[in-house]
């Protein structure tokens, strides 16, 4: 029972960092109807941005942890941004209205490009991060086990959950979320009634490249060590996610999200550890050819 | 325009260029690049020992970058000004070539086999050559196979690495195990591989073509993490090693035979030279390439080709034509999985030595710019991009190191501008009558 709760603690740790990457594939997909395969290097990308950012700041002599926490947090989400916004500006957008797969094909270019760049400037080898947040709650002890939830792990889920709410109010309520609603429903229709599409979907690209930066800086803050091959599995599985709860919804990215995450938890936990990516991947096979509009999604009619 | 709107301007130069907008265009795309490249170029992060990581700054290399943005970005803007005279006059230099090269197909494909066949035997060659020309044919092969799936039927494969590792371990388990030569499991492992491009194929061949992709990608990491957990079989991430070399109708390539083998320099009569067996493997994976491109450019005109690429253009018109979908991808599937297979159980022998490295998911994206590089359903720009892309690191470290770089960088590159490829052919094989002939008149 004790290990149970404690792999479940550490499934949804990591589970609400795959459905903040979830979000980014998600809202693409619904809106631009492409599969942004380098949603997972701008996460990568924003796990590097934040460990220089803490280096910076550690040099500039500011070591308050939650200050620091902070500036980093939102340098990160910037310039990650920046990068998400250039991604969409370059591979994609011109090639709107080309053919079937060009968007893919391209995507896959610049997933390459970017993780050979940052190869080439920052070097193959792992990155260490020395532990910044310790300490944690002991919530049950039995039989000489411990479950234990870490501070960094209850600052994982607070945060995902705090940047979830005001994520679905984002999309909800304000003009922009209703201009981003209208597009994912009919692009065309939208721009006739004067929403700057482009825009939009600029936008939209920076506010899954956003979420993805914090998930980088969470990932770097809980594994300690970062390096330019983490974006390719971290991407496929949480693009499973999403497809898991149903491509296009926002509450199904979260919810594929930390499945996704408690199934890998569970996977290492009781079988074995070496196969737990190959759970992901049965997982992604067993959704799309079963239940292809995920589990709270709408069904896809392909119109002629 | 310019003459419309009853100004004075030179012919040749065209209207004056709009300076003030194009350079601002340009500051900002320098400025983006420079705050793009600040944090993971300017700031390099180093080991200083100890587990912790010290700063260097190379805020200079930024400069240099956002420079080169600038130029760039002014260079790329400046040229349909200049351009604008001569549009619609023809077509520009790159179109013609390749238009040039399609007409001349045939020639310019007899002296490609012809200058492949002769490679061993000019008198520059080198046994380094040869070497690199056996990885050039491997990738054309892979290539070739793959155009199959993406090219002519239009599933976009991520995973095809996978079908090359079940060739090879196919061979390496039968040679290890039960003691066959390359000949030997030289069909097995298409057939394996073609069996498992089935296997794989039939649940997921519903599937939406960027879906399609995705399970793929997952199809070929499955494989991969397999053979590198499953020790017992596959001897885990140490691999199989002592896969035996081809050997010549019976006569093996050695110095000196065990008893009762003839070797090739014996029963020729030749001074034994290890060289022999790196020609002879050459020539092994020539021949293997240009049955798959022989096989590809036949089966293009069977029933079975034209509903590739009829399917490739509109699935849903195929399905109303009564082409049965699944069925038909699902052969592309397979027998761009056998040639997969095939290219891997000649990487076995050649390599002599196997294991899971070989099969990264880095190699299916090689695999797949190669096919995308030279257009997708090019047999001769696959040729084209295959050499491109396996000699450009043989010119130095620099061009090693970059490699990937200007890959990724070209595949994006190639979508924009050329989404047909350095050669393009995504022409459907044949047209109806009326066309057909209309193609013919023209000039």
């Amino acid at each position: 029972m004790a290990y149970f709760l404690q792999q479940l603690i550490n499934g949804l740790t990591l589970g609400s960092i795959y459905g903040l990457i979830a979000i980014g594939y998600t809202m693409v997909y619904g809106i631009v109807g492409m599969i942004n395969f380098a949603h997972g290097e701008i996460y990568m990308i924003g796990a590097f941005i934040s460990i220089i950012a803490f280096l910076v700041l550690g040099l500039a002599g500011i070591t308050y942890v939650p200050l620091a926490l902070a500036v980093v947090l939102l340098t990160t989400m910037a310039f990650t941004s920046l990068y998400g916004w250039t991604v969409e500006r370059v591979a994609y957008r011109p090639l709107r209205g080309s053919f079937r797969l060009a968007p893919l094909i391209s995507a896959i270019g610049m997933s390459i490009f970017l993780q050979n760049y940052v190869q080439i400037f920052q070097g193959a080898r792992v990155k260490p991060m020395p532990p910044l947040i310790q300490g944690g709650l002991t919530i049950l002890e039995s039989g000489g086990f411990a479950v234990r939830l870490s501070y960094l792990q209850l600052l994982i889920i607070l945060l995902t959950f705090v940047l979830m709410a005001g994520f679905t109010s984002l999309i909800a309520a304000t003009p922009l979320g209703r201009a981003q609603r209208a597009c994912e429903q009919d692009m065309r229709m939208a721009s006739l009634l004067g929403i700057d599409v482009d825009r939009v979907i600029a936008l939209t690209f920076v506010m899954g490249a956003a979420l993805a930066a914090v998930a980088g800086l969470m990932v770097t803050l809980y594994y300690g060590v970062v390096d330019f091959f983490i974006g390719f599995l971290a991407g496929v599985k949480a693009f499973t996610a999403a497809v898991l709860g149903g491509i296009g919804s926002l509450p199904g990215a979260m919810l594929g999200g930390i499945l996704i995450g408690l199934i890998e938890a569970f996977w290492s936990g009781y079988f074995s550890v070496e196969y737990k990516d190959v759970s992901v991947f049965v997982v992604l096979i067993l959704v799309l050819v079963f239940r292809p509009t995920g589990l709270v999604g709408r069904p896809d009619v392909e119109k002629v | 325009m310019a003459a419309a709107s009853g100004l004075a301007v030179d012919e040749r130069t065209g209207p004056p260029l709009p300076w003030a907008p194009l350079l601002k265009d340009a500051l900002l795309a320098a400025v983006i690049a420079a705050l793009l490249a600040l944090p993971l170029v300017g700031l390099q992060t180093y080991d200083i020992g100890g587990g912790a990581l010290g700063i260097a700054t190379h805020f200079d290399w930024v400069a240099w970058g956002a420079a080169a943005v600038f130029a760039g970005r002014l260079a790329l803007r400046l040229l349909p000004q200049f351009r604008t005279g001569r549009r619609g006059t023809g077509p520009t230099p790159v179109s013609r070539l390749t238009a040039w090269a399609g007409r001349q197909a045939v020639p310019i494909t007899l002296a490609g086999i012809a200058l492949a066949a002769a490679l061993p035997f000019l008198p520059f060659s080198s046994r380094y050559l040869i070497d690199l020309g056996t990885t050039v044919l491997i990738y054309v092969m892979l290539g070739w196979g793959l155009n199959v799936v993406v090219g002519l039927a239009g599933l976009l494969d991520l995973g095809y690495v996978a079908f090359y590792a079940v060739g090879a371990y196919t061979f390496g388990l039968l040679a290890r195990d039960l003691d066959f030569s390359f000949w030997e499991a030289l069909p097995f492992s298409g057939l394996v591989a073609a069996s498992f491009g089935i296997l794989l194929g039939f649940p997921v061949l519903r599937l939406r073509g960027d879906y399609l992709a995705i399970v793929t990608l997952g199809f070929g990491e499955i494989i991969r993490i397999v053979l590198l957990n499953w020790a017992s079989l596959t001897g885990g991430p140490n691999g199989i090693g002592g896969i035996p070399r081809p050997s010549f109708f019976g006569l093996a390539f050695a110095r000196s035979a065990p008893e009762g083998v003839t070797t090739f320099h014996q029963f020729f009569g030749l001074e034994f030279s290890p060289d022999h067996r790196v020609i002879f493997l050459y020539f092994v994976i020539l021949g293997m390439a240009l049955i798959t491109n022989v096989f590809t450019l036949r089966i293009r005109k069977l029933p079975l080709g034209r509903a590739w690429e009829a399917l490739r253009e509109d699935e849903t018109a195929c399905r109303a034509l009564g082409i049965n979908p699944t069925n038909v991808k699902l052969s592309a599937f397979a027998i761009g999985a056998m040639f997969g297979g095939l290219a891997g159980c000649f990487f076995a022998t050649r390599q002599g030595f196997i294991s899971p490295e070989s099969f990264t998911f880095i190699e299916s994206a090689t695999i797949l710019a190669i096919v995308v590089l030279g257009g997708m359903g090019s047999q001769m720009g696959v040729v084209l991009a295959a050499i491109l892309l396996v000699s450009l690191p043989e010119f130095g470290r620099a061009f090693a190191e970059f490699r990937m770089l200007i890959f990724g960088a070209a595949m994006v590159a190639v979508m924009v501008w050329r989404p047909r490829g350095l050669i393009a052919h995504r022409e459907p094989t044949v047209w109806l009558g009326t066309r057909r002939r209309a193609a013919r008149i023209a000039p």
